[in-house]
């Protein structure tokens, strides 16, 4: 059999990368940076003891960016980031959060994000692998309304799971009050950090900003705890995974709009057809008459009838013999909790409905595999 | 008598006579980490030295194991459809993949000896 071999070369490191070595952690490219790809416990223990208990992610690879309005006030800031993507950023309340998607002249995704309002800035949390791009494409387009700054001296800890708040309380007394989606800065262990309660698990939990030289010490204050073990990305992938969220570069990208991508929840009817401020978001054309007409195509949950996970770029198909495909998988493997394969992908609007009996070409045989809803695990989040 | 052979793609071979029980070795299944199915050849196929024949997916990724040798495949173990999870817990014993009757001898020549394989993965 054939086993990885990466060249460690040249890759970055996050704040926490010593304690990850000094952890056991596997390290892996992931985004150009050397990152945990899981720790001695592997990724089956670590995704169920995420969803039973807590987890700490390490996502300091992940772009942070503050958007400041020249003019002193968050909405002039709010309205200018309006101009790339298609949600409300006018509505997000201070100490709030929302997810977005920045969109290209076609109505593709350049990018998805979290936007928080921290009353006189926005706070931006972007992809790691986005995240140069992205701080770009700002400057190109707002630098006239806003000062935008990428963060580059702060790590991101996710801490995820039913005991994150239990956990997080003894170190940060706003932590339990806070609701899903509420960001702000908030002490952590005495050190200046910004929390919001949100993450990419489905579970409940939290995602702490903290300055890069407090980073390990802060990790290691999480970890001590012995509800909390160091969670890696195979298992951040499979928890992403039965949750039914997007990867961006695989179940999202410059192809797909928001509505073939099944995001219509976050596009705000603010800015869709006779809202307030429809429109005036790059591919807007594309987007509103998909939300108006329909798309051709759609994303999709599926679960498979067997045990082989059906797995990125399986070929979908309508019929178990003849046939050209209908579509294709972007994201599948297999989901610990579930103890069964899960995917998502895209197929025609028409093959989209729940139930709908698909098959999937794994290694040459079609396996039959069914159109199911997601979130394939129910999300737990403290509304 | 069993000799047990390896080959630098980490299958170990048990050989017994002209049949040869396959598998990966332990340092392949911690490697792979947790693994959650196993797809095994077909009884009675005839596999060519270094074809894939076998499939073992961890929660990851998945990864084809290649006949060490030529022969016709005699049996596959059924546990393991049952318990993937076996190939972490006993690799080299319980988790063989399946028996393949040999046939061309001289392909054991290839192959490593338990020395040359713990140097190889060191």
């Amino acid at each position: 059999m054939m086993l990885a071999r990466d060249d460690q070369d040249s890759l970055r490191h996050t704040p926490l990368h010593a304690l990850h070595v000094s952890l056991g952690g596997k390290m892996v490219p992931f985004a150009g940076y050397d990152m945990p790809v899981q720790y001695p416990a592997g990724v089956l223990k670590e995704h169920l003891h995420t969803r039973a208990s807590a987890g700490l992610f390490d996502v300091s690879h992940m772009g942070q960016l503050a958007l400041r309005p020249k003019s002193g006030k968050v909405d002039d800031a709010a309205r200018a980031l309006e101009r790339l993507v298609p949600q409300d950023i006018v509505a997000i309340a201070p100490g709030r959060q929302r997810y977005a998607q920045f969109t290209n002249v076609d109505g593709g995704i350049l990018d998805d994000l979290m936007v928080a309002n921290f009353g006189d800035h926005l706070f931006l949390v972007v992809n790691a692998a986005c995240k140069d791009a992205d701080e770009a494409h700002l400057r190109a387009h707002l630098s006239d309304d806003c000062v935008i700054e990428q963060l580059e001296g702060r790590a991101l800890i996710a801490l995820q799971g039913p005991k994150a708040e239990a956990v997080l309380a003894k170190f940060c007394a706003a932590a339990p009050a806070m609701k899903f989606m509420d960001a702000g800065p908030h002490e952590v262990a005495g050190l200046a950090c910004f929390v919001s309660r949100s993450g990419y698990t489905g579970e409940d939990g939290f995602e702490i900003s903290v300055a890069a030289a407090d980073a390990e010490r802060l990790a290691k204050t999480l970890l001590e705890n012995p509800d909390v073990m160091p969670i890696g990305l195979g298992a951040r992938d499979s928890l992403r995974l039965e949750a039914g969220l997007c990867l961006y570069g695989h179940d999202i990208d410059t192809e797909t709009t928001p509505v073939e991508a099944a995001l219509e929840w976050s596009v705000q009817k603010s800015r869709r057809t006779g809202g307030a401020r429809a429109g005036g978001f790059p591919g807007a054309d594309r987007i509103l008459a998909h939300f108006d007409h329909g798309a051709s195509r759609r994303r999709i949950g599926l679960r498979a009838e067997g045990r082989a996970p059906v797995r990125e770029g399986a070929l979908l198909f309508a019929d178990a013999a003849a046939g050209e495909p209908i579509g294709k998988v972007t994201s599948g493997g297999f989901g610990p909790s579930l103890n069964a394969p899960v995917a998502m992908g895209y197929v025609p609007t028409a093959s989209s409905a729940l139930g709908t009996k698909l098959f999937a070409e794994v290694r040459g045989q079609r396996l039959a595999v069914q159109v199911a809803a997601m979130p394939f695990v129910k999300n737990t989040y403290k509304r | 008598m069993t000799t047990t052979l390896y080959t630098s793609d980490h299958e170990w071979l048990a050989i017994e006579g002209d049949v040869a029980t396959v598998g990966i070795t332990d340092y392949a299944q911690s490697q792979l980490g947790d693994v959650v199915f196993v797809e095994l050849p077909k009884i009675g196929r005839t596999l060519k030295k270094a074809e894939a024949a076998a499939v073992v997916e961890s929660v990851k990724a998945a990864s084809d194991v290649y006949a060490p040798i030529s022969g016709e495949v005699l049996e596959t173990n059924a546990a393991l459809a049952s318990e993937p999870a076996l190939v972490n817990s006993d690799a080299q014993g319980a988790a063989w993949f399946f028996k393949i009757k040999i046939a061309d001898k001289s392909e054991l020549g290839g192959l490593m000896d338990e020395a040359a394989y713990k140097a190889h993965t060191a």
